[in-house]
């Protein structure tokens, strides 16, 4: 706790910065203005005809100034969570934030007596929106979406659409029942209000549930379920709100609106496709510009939230879209640099999205325009909470009729209990046309939002715990088992081909097929190749067992004791090695390993190495041996001798201790069986194996400095 | 293939297949009538571009044989029924075909094409070259076996036998994965 102070210190700082900017200000009421305080300028001294040596011209820098001081806020706020010892276990990120942003608006308001900044729509769904959203796209784990997509859409549409009706139809009805108050709330009011509040936010439920790490299938199923029901909350949202302005509603009118559902729905998913693909094309061409790669990834997304928010598509659809269908082909053209920035910068545009918005959600919740009226807020609560339970308990019993993977009651409960409301809710409930009971609605948004990001954010892993929820698998995966899961997706497809079942596996199949044969060959340049997932995993574990990562599985154990190299293995080694030498500069991805002498990869690490020539004293040792052989093959063999002997002085390597100058071409192999490496048995076959000519020479050397240590 | 409708009395031991597979009559009897005398040909052609199709192809023929005939067909298929949760090891019934075990236990055998109880390997090295195709260079296939090998090899017998196969697939959803819903 004690390195809370300094922070504390500095927030508070901040907090009198930002109030003393914002100090001299024309009361402003009601709610939005674009999101940030317009403040007069600050002090100046004012010396007639005279040349200033100090002055301050505030009013030039305000707008990014004040954005910036928000951000900084916001970030520090979050950074503070992150030391406060205890505090994370229990409280999840967006309730201390929530409660940064009433500290800092209640602060506001005291010195000011007037409403503290509010979260703008405009500026919620054009700039703090799309990043997170992105960054749920980029990283979302595609085959485990695609596999559970119906029941997600199942309960994205369909529950939706059950909750907006239950929850509208009921309020109507307790308006109803308290006319005195609420009277003048009419059905299509309702409607509306029940449209925005039922939906289940994303951000709300990313921020909670990552901390959570309960099973991926459920993880996806109410993560996916908050990312789709943006079309149909989109929909229903604006089609009451026409309605509302329409003098009568028919038939027709709700007819229009659930095709405009469908149309908003695949609209947005073509524009993301659109954009997904043109996105991929223009990737295969950032060879040469490798650092301005990054910025395609986010400008095309972007641009497709935008077509998608003008032509009053689904936004979020299309940027999920979008993000989805590029990933693989940007992936494999881009360097594995610009691959990292991308993730990077995702990961912290969306944290600084989420933390902005949930700080302003706190800011905002201080105002002078609250209206209250207990029957209607509690109702609402309760009629929330009923419906959605309700919603989830029909729809899964149905839809677990048609699944392989029953979803539980115990993951049924975490559904229903996960459902959050967040800033969504927020900003729609700011843009209703003005009407008397505006203000009672935007309170009780608050009150709800507030209510389910604390009350069900805060006891939802206690909850996760106490209900014994299957949590997610900590284990990374194992190549074997990346193998036999592959051969056994290909054995299923072939499964259901004889049988002539267009089962999940089939069109699996066929889309993989299809994807190869066309969407690669154009999207994705010639000289990367496709990796199967195979290559991948093992790829990925050998680059963790090189960088020593805790998380990693334990390294393979290289056999312990050595059994003596066999002849003929002698011979197929020296056959790859030197097939590997013949092809060396064509040879694409390094496969880094410090494991046996099968894994002949090291030579060709050597020869990536090549090329980055400084880094050699950074290498660890187990990389040291390759650059023993680094350097030309055509070169003579005196000359990689030297090249060794130079690596040797400036490696300092503690088990090279044969001396500088001993190095000598015909007198290496001679000299191999002197150099004082422990327990090298396998080496002993190595110099007694007849080497006749240089070639097999300079394959004995190569094999002496990639033994094991 | 297609399906049509056929009856069990055209299938021969029907009820004993039955009692054995787990299949039911009329469901099997649609696949039934043109697998009998199927030969290796025709169901290669449904699988040509399938990796591993001609292994999955050997995996309907018994060793020797040159046809398959219903009940073998329906034998083999009767692994891919999703499992039952209820089902309880007693040592009277034998183990049903879609058993966990009698899964992976094919499974298994798709890779140990001499049938000797072991995956050496070399038979690993074939199924991946099969798998990966032109994607990898040769060295990298060793590579990759190689691990694969030392991860799930606790003996250090250089092959992986099925109790080895069987614990490296331990946290792999094999009732899940290995199922296919038409064979309920």
């Amino acid at each position: 706790m004690a390195a809370l102070w300094p922070l504390l210190l500095l927030l508070s700082q901040h907090l009198w910065a930002c109030l003393a900017l914002t100090l001299p200000d024309e009361p402003h009421d009601g709610p939005p203005s674009v999101g940030f305080d317009a403040s007069h300028v600050g002090p100046s001294v004012d010396l007639p005809g005279a040349l200033r040596v100090f002055s301050l011209d505030y009013h030039h820098v305000q707008a990014p100034f004040e954005i910036v001081l928000w951000i900084m806020l916001a970030s520090l706020a979050k950074l503070g969570f992150h030391w406060s010892g205890r505090v994370p276990a229990v409280v999840p990120e967006s309730c201390v934030l929530i409660m940064v942003g009433l500290l800092v608006g209640g602060v506001i308001y005291g010195v000011r007596h007037s409403a503290p900044p509010t979260l703008s729509a405009d500026a919620f769904f054009l700039f703090l929106l799309p990043p997170i959203v992105l960054d749920a796209g980029y990283f979302l784990p595609g085959r485990l979406f695609f596999e559970n997509l119906g029941t997600i859409l199942w309960y994205a549409v369909l529950g939706t659409l059950w909750n907006v009706v239950g929850i509208g139809l009921s309020l109507y009805g307790v308006c109803l029942l308290v006319p005195d108050s609420l009277g003048d709330i009419s059905l299509l009011h309702c409607l509306l209000f029940g449209s925005l509040i039922a939906a289940v936010d994303p951000v709300a439920v990313l921020s909670v549930f990552q901390e959570m790490h309960v099973n991926e299938q459920l993880h996806i199923l109410v993560f996916g379920e908050s990312l789709l029901n943006d079309a149909v909350t989109v929909v229903l949202y604006k089609l009451f709100e026409s309605f509302l302005r329409l003098p009568s509603v028919t038939g027709l009118d709700v007819l229009v609106g659930g095709c405009r559902l469908i149309v908003v729905g695949l609209g947005g998913f073509f524009v993301g496709l659109f954009f997904g693909l043109v996105a991929a094309l223009t990737s295969r061409f950032t060879s040469r510009a490798q650092v301005i790669a990054p910025l395609f990834v986010f400008l095309y997304s972007y641009l497709s939230y935008l077509t998608s928010e003008m032509l009053h598509f689904s936004g979020i659809t299309a940027i999920v879209t979008c993000a989805v269908t590029m990933k693989q082909y940007v992936e494999a053209n881009v360097s594995e640099r610009s691959n990292t920035s991308i993730q990077y910068f995702l990961k912290m545009w969306s944290s600084v999205s989420e933390t902005l918005i949930f700080v302003f959600l706190g800011v905002s919740t201080i105002q002078d325009i609250h209206m209250w009226s207990w029957p209607f807020v509690c109702s609402t609560l309760l009629l929330c909470l009923v419906w959605r339970a309700t919603g989830v308990l029909l729809l899964t019993a149905v839809v677990n009729k048609l699944r392989r993977n029953a979803v539980t009651f115990r993951d049924q409960f975490i559904i229903a209990y996960g459902g959050l409301r967040g800033a969504i809710c927020f900003s729609l409930v700011f843009l209703i046309d003005d009407f008397p009971k505006k203000r009672l609605f935007i309170t009780t948004t608050i009150v709800v939002i507030l209510f389910t990001v604390f009350v069900q954010g805060m006891t939802i892993k206690p909850l996760v715990e106490l209900l014994d929820v299957k949590r997610k698998k900590r284990a990374l995966p194992t190549v074997s088992e990346e193998i036999h899961s592959r051969l056994l997706d290909h054995l299923l497809s072939g499964i259901e081909d004889v049988v002539g079942y267009w089962g999940q596996h089939y069109w699996k199949d066929r889309f993989e097929q299809f994807n190869k044969k066309y969407l690669r060959r154009f999207l994705i340049g010639e000289h990367h190749q496709a990796r199967s997932s195979i290559l991948r995993v093992y790829q990925e574990l050998e680059r963790r067992d090189q960088q020593g990562d805790e998380e990693a599985p334990p390294p393979v154990d290289p056999r312990p004791g050595g059994r003596p190299l066999l002849p003929e293995e002698m011979d197929s080694i020296r056959r790859i090695l030197s097939r590997n030498l013949q092809n060396f500069n064509k040879k694409q991805t390094p496969a880094y390993s410090r494991h046996t002498l099968h894994q002949d990869a090291t030579a060709k690490t050597a020869l990536h190495r090549h090329q980055s020539l400084p880094e050699r004293h950074t290498c660890n040792r187990s990389t040291l041996c390759p650059q023993r052989a680094e350097g030309e093959f055509s070169k003579s063999y005196r000359g990689r001798a030297r090249l060794s002997r130079s690596h040797t002085v400036c490696s300092a390597s503690p088990r090279r201790s044969e001396p500088p100058d001993s190095v000598d071409p015909t007198a290496l192999n001679p000299t191999l069986p002197s150099d004082p490496e422990p327990a090298e048995e396998q080496r002993s076959p190595l110099h007694r194996a007849p080497i006749e000519t240089a070639t097999k020479k300079q394959l004995s050397f190569v094999l002496e400095s990639e033994t094991r240590q | 293939m297609g399906s049509s409708r056929s009856s069990l009395r055209g299938v021969p031991d029907g009820q004993q297949l039955l009692q054995e597979t787990g299949c039911e009559p009329e469901r099997s009897g649609r696949l039934g009538w043109f697998c009998l005398g199927l030969r290796s040909e025709d169901l290669e052609a449904e699988l040509s571009e399938n990796p591993i199709g001609d292994r999955i192809v050997g995996a309907f023929f018994q060793p020797g044989q040159e046809t398959v005939d219903f009940p073998s067909f329906v034998r083999v298929l009767a692994h891919f029924r999703p499992t039952e949760k209820n089902w309880t090891r007693d040592g009277v019934q034998p183990e049903p075909a879609n058993s966990r075990n009698r899964k992976l236990k094919f499974a298994f055998q798709l890779y140990d094409q001499d049938r000797d109880g072991k995956i050496s390997r070399t038979e690993l090295l074939q199924v991946l070259r099969e798998m990966l195709g032109l994607q990898v260079t040769e060295e990298q296939l060793q590579s990759i076996a190689e691990r694969a090998i030392q991860e799930a090899d606790l003996d250090r017998d250089d092959a992986i036998c099925f109790d080895e196969f069987r614990k490296s697939l331990e946290k792999v959803d094999i009732d899940h994965k290995m199922s296919v819903r038409f064979l309920e």
